[in-house]
């Protein structure tokens, strides 16, 4: 059994202390009308990155501090090194680029108005050229499995996640909380005839009451638009792999966590505070739940799948594992960790954890996972509600 | 690979295919840890991944897998058939 205290990792140690193991430069748009801009920089500066995405016009009250959470958390995040934000207007520009200055690492805002797309374009080039060469000086150093902050989410389930892909993570979970990394799990509604385990996992009665309060509310939102997620879960996808009821996909779903105490219930997007595996509030769907999980300061992500979802994100490393056969056959570039022999039982889970934590170990240190080389950058906003 | 069918626990009322299963073939069914939990005569087609039922079960009867109920049964199911949407139902969630 590998011990996690022995894996040699390495990354690149922020002004904040903090690791990351990617070091990207990131053009981050504070808005939807500000993607051509963010696109445009990109286009021009080699080694960096815009990340494009739907929303931040015209949102409000909680809906609108989830935006602002997950754009600055992205910033925030450690494989970013540097990042430069476009906005349409100075003001909330300035808001996402301070929550990110707070981590010490070069940021800096632009905003279109008075400008025009050309002419911000091309300042805001000019810092991402700086941005790069300072990035590219940075040199890999180690760092403990203690400063690792990771994240779990399964997609297109099957019965094989439940028997192979989710377990294998829930012993590598285990041995990492053990070894006092931070670990993070969600996907709320998808704990639906399981959230007895999570409740029984609450390290203490707040957490407990935090818990339960999220899982009530997305309950209640759901009922509130009168229906039920009958025909949302299980998918099509989790159906045609074999799952019949929302409480055995959540059973699988749960595997996930191991024998895992939760250390506290996140709001979406919310940097945990210590180590140990701790609820994140989120949906189910994968690019909104990953992306939450990066803002939140995740620097790599395991992902089980049983059908084959192939969703990765532009900051954080997805590493697929599954144990379903034919998912291997037909879509092996998507697949990082193959357990379809704990289906044989040719392989027990600890071996199958084992081989998890290795594939995990290189991810950290440079290897792209299929998800990186096949340009899986589905950066994705959670909005809570239509906007004014 | 001896086996056909893997269960969570000894107990289930249901295991998954870890191959397609054809109708009328007589299957062993082990449990994760490798235990034998017998053997079961096909009386539909299974693919892999779908369940099997590894014992007789009465309509409205919840249907145990992970030790735990996840569905009950919308119809009487056969020992060696597939347990799917078209006979299962959550316990949960009804409009």
């Amino acid at each position: 059994m590998i011990n996690p205290e022995k894996m040699k990792l390495t990354g690149y140690r922020r002004p904040d202390g903090r690791f990351g193991i990617r070091n990207h430069v990131i053009i981050l748009p504070v808005d939807d009308i500000s993607n051509a801009a963010a696109n445009g920089v990109a286009a021009l500066i080699k080694g960096t990155m815009s990340l494009p995405h739907a929303y931040g016009r015209l949102q409000f009250g909680e809906d609108l501090e989830l935006t602002f959470r997950t754009l600055a958390g992205t910033g925030r995040n450690p494989n970013v090194a540097a990042c430069v934000v476009i906005g349409i207007e100075p003001k909330w520009t300035e808001r996402i680029v301070k929550e990110i200055a707070k981590t010490g690492k070069p940021v800096a805002g632009f905003s279109i108005e008075r400008f025009g797309d050309l002419r911000t374009v091309e300042m805001a080039s000019r810092k991402a050229l700086e941005f790069v060469q300072y990035a590219t000086e940075l040199q890999r150093e180690p760092f403990s499995v203690k400063q690792l902050v990771m994240s779990a989410k399964c997609g297109e389930s099957d019965t094989t996640t439940g028997l192979a892909s989710c377990p294998t993570v829930g012993r590598v979970f285990e041995r990492l909380s053990k070894a006092g990394a931070t670990l993070i799990f969600g996907e709320t509604t998808e704990l639906t005839g399981g959230e007895d385990i999570v409740q029984s996992r609450c390290v203490n009665a707040k957490v407990l009451a935090d818990f339960n309060h999220m899982f009530e509310d997305y309950a209640n939102l759901v009922k509130s638009q009168g229906v039920d997620l009958l025909g949302s879960q299980p998918t099509e996808g989790n159906i045609r792999g074999g799952l019949t009821t929302i409480e055995e996909k959540a059973m699988g779903n749960i595997q996930k966590i191991g024998r895992c105490k939760v250390q506290s219930a996140l709001k979406p997007a919310e940097e945990p505070s210590g180590p140990g595996l701790h609820f994140m509030d989120s949906s189910s769907a994968a690019a909104e739940m990953i992306t939450l999980a990066g803002a939140a300061g995740s620097v790599v992500h395991y992902f089980p799948t049983g059908q084959g979802n192939v969703i990765g994100n532009p900051i954080v490393p997805v590493m697929k594992i599954t144990g379903n056969p034919i998912t291997v056959a037909t879509m092996s570039e998507h697949i990082d960790i193959d357990v379809t022999g704990v289906l044989r039982l040719e392989m027990t889970l600890d071996q199958a954890a084992d081989q998890a934590m290795r594939v995990l170990e290189s991810t950290i240190n440079g290897r792209f996972t299929g998800a990186e080389g096949l340009r899986h950058d589905e950066y994705v906003m959670t909005k809570l509600y239509r906007s004014a | 690979m001896k086996h056909g069918i893997l269960l969570h626990e000894m107990e289930d009322d249901v295991g998954v295919a870890v191959e397609d299963l054809k109708k009328g073939s007589k299957i062993g069914a082990v449990t994760l840890e490798g235990k034998s939990a017998g053997s079961v005569t096909l009386v539909s087609n299974v693919p892999l991944g779908h369940k099997v039922a590894m014992r007789d079960m009465a309509k409205d009867k919840s249907v145990i897998k992970y030790g735990r109920p996840i569905g009950k049964a919308t119809a009487a199911i056969a020992k060696g058939a597939h347990v799917h949407v078209h006979n299962v139902k959550t316990l949960r969630w009804s409009i």
